[in-house]
């Protein structure tokens, strides 16, 4: 019979397929850098500005709302649109940051712990089961008594806790990946155990790597968040997501526009990188694009 | 003279796609005589599967029947109620499936799934699905039925899971078993007595066998007739000490010239020209641009 | 015998049982390879026979250096290969190499076969550049029978048949002494398994190949190897030139093997002779 490829029909697509995953999510991290970047540029006022006559107006639409205040102000007066803007950064340098570091330290143990076995393996593992077994809120609280609060603090919390998931599934896929033939086959070619690691082994791990690296920015996005709900974060001064939650929720019957913002805020950054995410790895993964 | 337990007549399988429907099967005739075992030999792609699958109605994603009827002695399987057919499926028409890993459910016990089949198929009760079970495990040599009874599939070797389908599959007496390339897993030692237990049950239990296989080997020990596919299409059938003996298709005896035996020298391999298969292709191709219609 | 290219003397293979493993502590050693003694003579082609479980796989990955031998000799070339370490062996690899069973796993997914393909020269330091690789891998790829536009393709896109032509090309790559086969066309149809067979006859011949060819199936073996060694749970239990062997053939297990064997020959008794073990 005719050795015909079974799949030959548009398979050499080497471009990004156009997934609608990557535009959305990639749309909705877009505006999110954007924003953050381009903060003092967008926001109408300066976030810190205490303004107390003008206190607790609602969005603009609503009855008694101001257009100068397009989503209203907190009991302190201060504009909440500009504050929405503005935490937007503290978000975006902590999802970068954090989630990258925790990506890094962890993958680069766990592909050492799957790939080279033996002591290293032993080492990594134990090191995992033992980090795992400590409460992640515990540890970084006592990391922020220990450091001090701040944007610091909270990122070296998130490294700290989370190296460990991308370690133990990074470590599992590569024992898997390092079972299969074409490990062998890269050996008995001659390349080094090193280049068989990374030439080899790495390109058939960096899909999940890049699935949990979008999952942990979100994470990391919503653990800030919770960090300095509970006061835990940058100083008050600074605008976070986290904090106008904790104080939207104090007055959540007279004011709940101040609560429901920076919610939606996080949920739309989480779905954002998510998305993005998901929608790259399927795009650039050439397994994927059959 | 005895009415086929299984004919199939002028079967098209074609797979729905957005512009032009793409043939799988190409008016393929065939019957089975009770008792009888017939092979169906082809390559991949030839559509061997598509068959089973169309008899199961485990047709994939998108494929269809478009024309002709598959009669189970004597009634239309297309046209039974759903109940009915299921019925049929897995007691009257059972199946041999090809990976014995696979094939058989990791998280339960033997007996658990022997047992299901004699209780829903048979209606049977508990204990006297649990004895039943012991019996079938006995018929296919298995040493030990109480202990293999309430082993896990993982606790046994890839020869006696084998064994289990096969026994699973004669359970429920049926009339027409489809043994789907049960071998093709297996050393070359562990599949004569799979052979074997293939025909000592078919032989008990009067069924009728169709063994679909890429080995001419095996059918020449195992079945009476045999038919050969290629493209979707019959090839020849026959006898089969007639077709090896004297194949009259060009393809038949291309693939017969291909296969090596360990009695014949190494030049004695011929590999398939592929004149032979281009020619049934573009007849095949010539058939679908005649015949657009039977794909709709 | 001082003209083989491959030699082996008594040599045994243990690999660890990792279900056995206990939590602390190395995995316990099973003995797979129990004493093997083997010659191929320079140009030759051996077929390694036996079922599962024999251990011939175990020792195709020996001859190839994935495996250390627990004891005894293996010599190459008059070389002492079997207690070199990695680095030591290193050399030997552009001189001995091994043909996949499952093309399927073992051709990387994500790498472009080109990129397979030049992966060994690359990391031989063969070929001064990048195109001059490149043109190397093409020129594989035409030996082997392919196209040369495969070289941006996945393995995915390609058919079984096709993907093991790549392990042939990529065995071929370093232009090597003495290729091991392992089980090399058990997945493919009649007409592909005869079309490789005789691609493989005609490399040895136009590249002065020494094989070992791993199979359990008699027939395939007779097709390509002169020489012929059954293994049966680590041993040999016989060796010999094929036409020989299987014409007479002196061993039980050799003879049981040889019956078991289906030939497109219709014969009535073939299925009653077979008893059913019960097992």
């Amino acid at each position: 019979m005719a050795e015909t490829s079974p799949t030959a029909e548009g398979r050499r697509r080497l471009a990004i397929r156009i997934d609608a995953r990557v535009v959305a999510g990639g749309t909705i991290v877009a505006i999110l850098l954007l924003t953050a970047i381009a903060a003092p540029l967008l926001a109408p006022h300066n976030p810190l500005d205490q303004d107390l006559l003008s206190a607790q107006l609602p969005p603009s639409w609503s009855a008694g709302g101001d257009p100068a205040h397009l989503f209203g102000t907190d009991s302190l007066g201060r504009d909440t649109l500009s504050r929405l803007i503005y935490a937007s950064r503290i978000a975006v340098i902590v999802a970068l940051v954090a989630a990258t570091l925790a990506c890094v330290i962890g993958s680069l143990l766990g592909l050492a712990a799957g790939f080279f076995r033996g002591a290293v393996d032993q080492i990594v593992s134990r090191l995992i089961d033992v980090w795992m077994s400590f409460p992640p809120v515990l540890l970084s609280i006592v990391l922020a008594a220990a450091v001090g609060a701040g944007l610091g603090s909270v990122i070296l919390a998130i490294v700290v806790v989370d190296w460990t998931r991308f370690a133990r599934v990074i470590r599992a896929e590569t024992l898997l990946q390092g079972q299969l033939d074409y490990v062998a086959a890269a050996k008995v070619v001659g390349l080094t155990p090193t280049a068989v690691l990374t030439k080899e082994v790495v390109p058939n791990v960096l899909p999940l790597l890049a699935t949990l690296l979008s999952v942990e920015m979100g994470i990391a996005v919503l653990v800030e968040a919770i960090l300095s709900f509970v006061g835990l974060s940058v100083s008050t001064d600074t605008p976070t997501w986290g904090g106008m939650i904790a104080e939207g929720r104090q007055l959540i019957n007279q004011t709940p526009w101040l609560l429901a913002l920076p919610i939606g805020c996080i949920i739309v950054t989480v779905l954002g990188f998510n998305l993005l995410g998901d929608g790259l790895r399927a795009s650039l993964d050439p397994v994927q694009r059959r | 003279m005895n009415a086929p337990v299984l004919e199939i007549a002028d079967l098209h399988v074609a797979l729905a796609s957005a512009s032009v429907p793409v043939p799988l099967l190409r008016g393929v005739s065939l019957t089975i005589a009770p008792g009888e075992v017939r092979g169906l030999v082809g390559e991949s792609g030839a559509g061997k599967s598509m068959i089973g699958r169309s008899i199961f109605g485990l047709l994939p994603g998108g494929a269809r029947i478009t024309r002709g009827r598959i009669l189970f002695d004597g009634a239309d399987l297309a046209a039974l109620a759903d109940a009915e057919r299921r019925d049929l499926l897995g007691s009257r028409i059972a199946l041999v499936p090809q990976d014995p890993m696979t094939s058989l459910n990791p998280v339960k016990r033997i007996g658990d799934q022997i047992g299901v089949i004699l209780r829903v198929k048979l209606k049977m009760a508990r204990d006297a699905a649990r004895a039943r079970a012991l019996e079938l495990l006995a018929e296919v040599a298995i040493r030990e039925p109480a202990r293999v009874i309430d082993l896990y599939p993982h606790e046994l070797s890839g020869g006696m899971r084998q064994r289990i389908l096969i026994a699973m599959a004669f359970a429920c007496t049926p009339r027409l078993v489809i043994a789907d390339e049960p071998t093709t897993a297996l050393d070359v030692t562990v599949q004569r007595q799979v052979l074997r237990l293939i025909h000592d049950l078919q032989h008990r239990h009067g069924a009728a066998v169709l063994f679909v296989t890429h080995n001419f080997g095996l059918v020449a020990k195992l079945c009476q007739s045999v038919t050969v596919l290629y493209a979707g299409r019959v090839v020849e059938d026959g006898a089969t000490a007639n077709v090896l003996a004297s194949p009259r298709e060009p393809y038949t005896q291309a693939l017969l010239a291909a296969t090596p035996r360990f009695d014949r020298p190494a030049d004695a391999l011929v590999p398939l020209d592929r004149s032979v298969t281009d020619t049934l292709l573009s007849d095949a191709r010539a058939y679908d641009a005649a015949h657009a219609e039977a794909y709709r | 015998m001082s003209g083989a290219l491959v030699s082996l003397r008594g040599l045994r293979v243990s690999l660890p049982n990792r279900a056995g493993k206990p939590l602390f502590g190395p995995a316990p050693l099973i003995e797979i390879v129990r004493g093997v003694d083997l010659d191929i003579a320079r140009g030759g082609a051996l077929g390694l026979v036996g079922e599962s479980g024999s251990g011939k796989t175990t020792i195709g990955r020996t001859l190839v250096g994935l495996i250390k031998p627990s004891a005894g000799d293996y010599t190459y070339d008059g070389v002492d290969a079997g207690r070199m370490d990695e680095v030591a062996f290193r050399p030997l690899r552009s001189r001995i190499q091994m043909i996949f069973q499952d093309p399927q796993s073992s051709l990387n997914p994500r790498l472009t076969l080109g990129t397979t393909l030049v992966r060994p020269l690359a990391a031989s330091g063969r070929l001064a550049n990048d195109a001059a690789r490149r043109r190397r891998a093409g020129e594989l790829l035409q030996i082997v029978g392919l196209p040369v536009e495969f070289l941006s393709r996945y393995p995915h896109e390609l058919s079984g048949g096709q993907r093991q032509r790549i392990g042939i090309a990529r065995a071929l790559a370093l232009e090597p002494e003495f290729i091991v086969a392992d089980e090399i066309v058990s997945g493919l149809d009649v007409s592909t398994q005869a079309q490789i067979l005789l691609l493989l006859r005609r490399l040895r011949a136009e590249f002065h190949l020494t094989l070992m060819f791993i199979s359990h199936d008699l027939s395939v073996v007779r097709a390509l190897c002169d020489q012929v060694a059954v293994l049966s749970a680590g041993e040999i239990v016989e060796k010999g030139a094929t036409e020989a062997v299987f014409a007479s053939p002196q061993h039980p297990y050799t003879r049981e093997l040889l019956e078991s064997v289906p030939l497109p020959d219709v014969e009535a008794g073939w299925i009653m002779a077979g008893t059913v073990a019960t097992v």
